[in-house]
């Protein structure tokens, strides 16, 4: 009953209000000319320095539902829910070179959008439009997710009815502000917003980190209720460490994860609202600030298990969310003031990244659809417009998912969502060091990598929930004939099967004198700094 | 000041980013409860240490190949 939870209630919703209010306010903050442009309206200006960036780009790739559902996972299957650490451990190092050399070509041509950078690299509106939808198709039920977050605190609050509308209405209102102010004042939002969902966001976890193993009996203890929990399961997958079988899985799944992060496309929007690359290289090695974080509420897990902590029912009968894990951790072990702080920190750590991430898609809408099928001569004004009103169809989009569907099918199609984000590596991020592969080759490598990802995806059964396909990301390596019990990551695969097809295709249209596009780029373009005026492709 | 068109990403140093890249996905380092640390398995506390190499080696690369003027 939501009458239990009415300290929780109020303090979720004063501070919900509070950040939504900054949100409108969030359009003078550092005010422009004109917000009639899209390098203001879905580039902040490009022009946020060390620490915007930081809580920027923090705030949109740790998400709400990474915080509800990285523990949820240590907590059902143990060891292999911890990739994420792993993940965003390697991810930083990985960008380092990558993002300022994209930075770098998109402040020298007044690129938006990843597949701007197609367009202007490899000459082909056609590569350029698959790898726009391709985002947009990838970001949706992203979007979709963080609605899962905010979900999941609702639910543990009491605040579901029982008809469709009763139980969605919090969310649709949630939906309805968020989508104002991002109309309103576009990336300085959720940028503005940030502050306050990392400030929340770290205080509960530090306090959450010291309470709860005092109260539980120590690391030691929590350990070793998780430990009883494995052992007494059936399932031969989990444990507190990896056995023989996952351990590929658990590392191909950190390396594909962290390969496709910054191919979203709202990644690449945090990226270039920098002011210049010293900023970016300083962020790739304070960022990782946050997966300490991440990795120690991946933990709380293991806590929720020693807590004897039961998840609440599914959408469907007989199942359970297992996402309501941390939400109900802190509802049982800490005081009504406390949980509500803790559950404001969730529900507007959804509102950041869903924000980026519709402004993201919007943008790729707008540049990659708008003006380069419909109207070519469309002015910068006229960008900003259509974003503006694109953002808005994307969010509507993703409540529909959530409404309309059963929510587990939001988090299937993200899994297929980051198979098939990778699908632009090669025209995207080896785009940014090569010019060698073909524009041809790179949409039949596209091809090949999406339907074998898909193939591989539908081939992935679990037992437990008695589902037959799209089951998860582990693809068992025996369905492609080896003689072993081994998974890995589906991803990581197709993306290799990409490049494999991408390259030999390259070397037989070369071959062929088939008529490739104009490098619209210079080598000289990867390395300018914000001292070289900014481009753009209106100029 | 260097003449902008005649700017590189290339470093020697940049080969040290390998490091952290490489390390945490190398299972047989962490996949073990002992030695435990503070009631943390091996398997917790060592990934929980690698954050600490890549930000150590990443601020490194950073301020050695920072542009001076």
């Amino acid at each position: 009953m939501w009458r239990d939870h009415l300290t929780e209630i109020i303090i979720f919703t004063v501070l919900f209000a509070g950040v939504s209010a900054m949100g409108f306010v969030a359009s003078r903050w550092r005010r422009p000319q004109t917000m009639a442009h899209l390098d203001e309206w879905g580039l902040g200006g490009r022009n946020f320095g060390s620490w915007v960036t930081w809580f920027l780009i923090g705030g949109d790739l740790y998400t709400a539902y990474t915080f509800v559902a990285v523990p949820a996972l240590i907590f059902g299957a143990g060891a292999m829910g911890f990739f994420a650490v792993p993940y965003t451990v390697i991810i930083y190092p990985m960008v380092f070179l990558v993002l300022i050399r994209l930075w770098s070509v998109s402040h020298k041509h007044g690129l938006v959008t990843p597949a701007d950078f197609v367009r202007a690299r490899f000459g082909s509106p056609t590569l350029a439009l698959i790898v726009a939808i391709t985002g947009i198709v990838a970001t949706m039920p992203y979007i979709a997710l963080q609605l899962v977050g905010i979900e999941a605190v609702l639910k543990t609050m009491g605040v579901t009815g029982t008809s469709t509308l009763a139980r969605h209405a919090p969310i649709i209102i949630a939906f309805a502000i968020l989508a104002a102010y991002t109309y309103q004042s576009g990336l300085r939002a959720p940028a503005l917003i940030a502050f306050v969902k990392d400030g929340l966001i770290y205080v509960v976890i530090l306090v959450a980190i010291f309470w709860l193993p005092a109260k539980l009996g120590g690391w030691g203890s929590i350990f070793g209720a998780a430990e009883a929990k494995f052992a007494a399961s059936p399932s031969p997958s989990d444990g507190l460490l990896l056995n023989a079988n996952n351990q590929l899985q658990y590392v191909s799944l950190a390396l594909g994860s962290a390969l496709a992060l910054f191919l979203y496309p709202h990644s690449v929007t945090g990226v270039l609202a920098s002011r210049n690359r010293d900023v970016l290289k300083r962020n790739m090695s304070a960022l990782p600030a946050y997966s300490l974080l991440l990795g120690l509420l991946a933990l709380l897990g293991y806590a929720a298990v020693a807590a004897k902590v039961k998840p609440l029912p599914g959408a469907t009968p007989g199942s359970v969310d297992t996402n309501t894990i941390v939400p109900q951790l802190f509802d049982g072990q800490f005081p009504d003031w406390f949980a509500g702080v803790a559950f404001a920190a969730i529900g507007i750590g959804a509102l950041v990244p869903a924000a980026i991430m519709s402004i993201a898609a919007a943008n790729l809408f707008t540049r990659n659809i708008y003006r380069e099928y419909l109207r070519k001569d469309a002015t910068p004004a006229q960008e900003a417009k259509v974003s503006k009103i694109a953002s808005l169809v994307v969010k509507v989009g993703a409540l529909a998912c959530i409404i309309l569907l059963d929510p587990q099918f939001s988090i299937d199609l993200q899994l297929i969502g980051g198979v098939i984000i990778l699908q632009t590596l090669p025209s995207v991020a080896l785009g940014l060091f090569t010019r060698w592969f073909h524009r041809g080759a790179l949409i039949a490598g596209w091809i090949a990598g999406m339907g074998f990802g898909m193939w591989m995806l539908y081939q992935v059964a679990n037992p437990v929930t008695g589902k037959a396909h799209f089951a998860g990301s582990a693809f068992p390596l025996s369905e492609l004939g080896f003689d072993t019990k081994m998974t890995v990551y589906a991803g990581l695969i197709a993306v290799v099967v990409n490049l494999v097809v991408a390259a030999l295709a390259t070397v037989v249209l070369r071959a062929a004198k088939i008529a490739d596009g104009r490098d619209a780029t210079t080598t000289a373009d990867y390395f300018v700094d914000s001292d070289t005026p900014r481009g753009s492709v209106h100029a | 000041m260097v003449d902008p068109t005649l700017r590189t990403d290339r470093s020697p140093w940049h080969w040290l980013l390998v490091i952290p890249i490489v390390v945490p996905l190398i299972p047989i380092l962490f996949n073990s409860i002992p030695p435990d640390l503070f009631g943390f398995p091996r398997f917790y506390w060592l990934q929980l240490a690698y954050i600490v190499l890549g930000v150590s080696v990443t601020t490194l690369v950073y301020q050695v190949t920072k542009r001076r003027g």
